[in-house]
């Protein structure tokens, strides 16, 4: 991989530092007037999620990572691993656990999700904005009860519980913010 | 060629029209002069934090390379020393390397050369034009140390390098910085004063340490060996820098080949010596102070605007 000056990291560079590969989140440029530049660099850290600022004088530089950002479709799990393919090359890859993380929350099969590779492997896994799934288990609702405020708990077909407002029904589907994993709205089947 | 367009408002344009002639209103009613000296040099200067940008090709070149200034500093040392009392210059500088939100690789300066007065002199006489410039307001002058001293609770004459990097610690990951005293000095000064600094609005640091001393008179102050320089901060940001002008031929040329020594350290060539200045100062700088201030990061002040590169016509990336 190329190598990569302090004026060259820009932010979604992806960078190696200490062995791990890293993001570049912010880069600033700062001098003492006179004396030794600096570069606060804000990065995070891709096989650990830490976020965190470290400073390099300035000139110095770092060896890019073999990091892709790669949009796939989510296929299945074993309980061990989590499949995800390639829409054009029908080229499959498997992620572990520690991958995907809390992800597995809201991958619905077939959906189109977010996979990072490193070194052609997945380091994580984002699952879309937005996702629809169905609720299989929830108190029941109350008729008419559409206006007022309140919530419940519902369990969605992935094992994610969200609250829901109290009118929505077992069977039914809803859309989510993944982000936040609010509740967004009722999806007509 | 897509966006063609200035980066710069016109609004933006004809503040900086008015913040020129307000400077040049203020130095006609002082009887400075206002000069001008060779963009293009024949001397590089040997700091090795400042990388100067070098013009290779053309005609006129034949007997080698020319440097773009970093600063117009040593030919106006030369006009001082052939008697042109008090002097100022506005004028383009570069500097290699250096951009950001508050470095363009090619900025204005400001640069003016007061005989007779020394650093503190010239500190009121900055804080005046920036009030002009500003409107007026307060200001307030501390010693490098007593700035460390408040804003990071260290005396950064006498800690321990082994403290001074626990305290940069307490403020980044420094990962694997390596580097002497100066370097964990510079490093507090942008990540732990200066956002004090912040606080401080119209605010002089003065009196660095001898080893930053750059182009200062030296002096003793409380048993610790000062150069008599300063810096100009407005809110945090730095603004200008001044000296007490080193005079002293042969301390000057033992300065030069110390820089020279500290390139070859870490790997840059040396860099002929200005000889023309050695000389210049050999003949007779008369007791003067110098100050030379960022045009640009002022109007960012004037304006309020945040990053240089929307207060250039054509910043670096448009040029």
């Amino acid at each position: 991989m190329a190598n990569f000056s302090t004026n060259e990291f820009r932010p979604g560079l992806k960078v190696m530092l200490d062995g791990d590969p890293c993001s570049i989140l912010e880069n600033e440029f700062v001098k003492p007037g006179k004396g030794q530049a600096f570069n606060r660099v804000r990065m995070r850290n891709l096989k650990t999620g830490r976020v965190w600022e470290r400073t390099f004088k300035s000139g110095e530089s770092l060896e890019g990572a073999d990091v892709m950002d790669r949009t796939m479709e989510y296929l299945y799990t074993d309980g061990e691993f989590w499949y995800f393919m390639e829409p054009d090359t029908f080229e499959q890859h498997q992620a572990d656990a520690k991958a995907v993380g809390d992800s597995y929350l809201w991958l619905k099969e077939q959906d189109s999700c977010e996979v990072t590779l490193y070194n052609g492997s997945p380091l994580s896994v984002a699952p879309a904005n937005f996702v629809e799934l169905e609720i299989v288990e929830t108190d029941p609702g109350l008729k008419g009860d559409t206006a007022q405020g309140g919530s419940k708990p519902a369990k969605l077909s992935t094992g994610a519980v969200v609250k829901v407002p109290l009118f929505v029904t077992t069977g039914e589907v809803v859309r989510v913010d993944t982000r936040t994993g609010e509740y967004q709205n009722r999806v007509s089947k | 060629m897509s966006d063609w367009r200035p980066g710069a408002t016109l609004a933006q344009l004809r503040q900086r029209a008015a913040l020129l002639a307000t400077i040049r209103d203020f130095f006609a009613v002082r009887g400075v002069l206002e000069v001008e000296t060779p963009l293009l040099c024949s001397r590089g200067v040997t700091d090795p934090a400042i990388e100067p940008l070098v013009v290779r090709d053309g005609q006129s070149l034949a007997a080698g390379s020319r440097y773009l200034q970093t600063s117009p500093e040593y030919a106006m040392k030369r006009l001082l020393a052939a008697g042109s009392g008090p002097i100022y210059q506005i004028c383009k500088a570069f500097r290699d390397g250096e951009a950001g939100r508050r470095h363009n690789p090619e900025f204005t300066l400001l640069e003016w050369y007061r005989p007779g007065m020394d650093h503190h002199g010239l500190m009121a006489e900055v804080a005046a034009l920036v009030c002009s410039c500003l409107g007026a307001r307060p200001w307030q002058a501390f010693s490098y140390r007593e700035a460390f001293q408040r804003s990071l609770q260290l005396d950064p004459f006498t800690a321990e390098i082994a403290e001074l990097q626990r305290a940069a610690r307490q403020l980044t990951d420094p990962g694997t910085l390596t580097g002497g005293r100066d370097l964990w000095l510079d490093l507090l000064l942008t990540h732990g004063v200066e956002p004090w600094l912040a606080g401080q609005g119209l605010c002089f640091l003065y009196d660095y340490p001898a080893s930053q001393a750059a182009l200062s008179r030296l002096a003793q102050r409380n048993g610790h060996s000062v150069g008599e320089r300063f810096e100009l901060y407005i809110d945090g940001v730095e603004v200008a820098n001044g000296y007490h002008e080193l005079a002293d031929a042969a301390e000057q040329r033992a300065r030069f080949e110390a820089d020279n020594r500290q390139r070859e350290a870490s790997g840059q060539s040396p860099r002929a010596l200005d000889e023309a200045l050695l000389a210049a100062l050999a003949h007779g700088l008369p007791a003067a102070s110098g100050v030379a201030l960022g045009l640009d990061r002022l109007l960012m002040l004037a304006t309020g605007e945040t990053d240089i590169r929307r207060l250039l016509a054509f910043s670096w990336e448009r040029s």
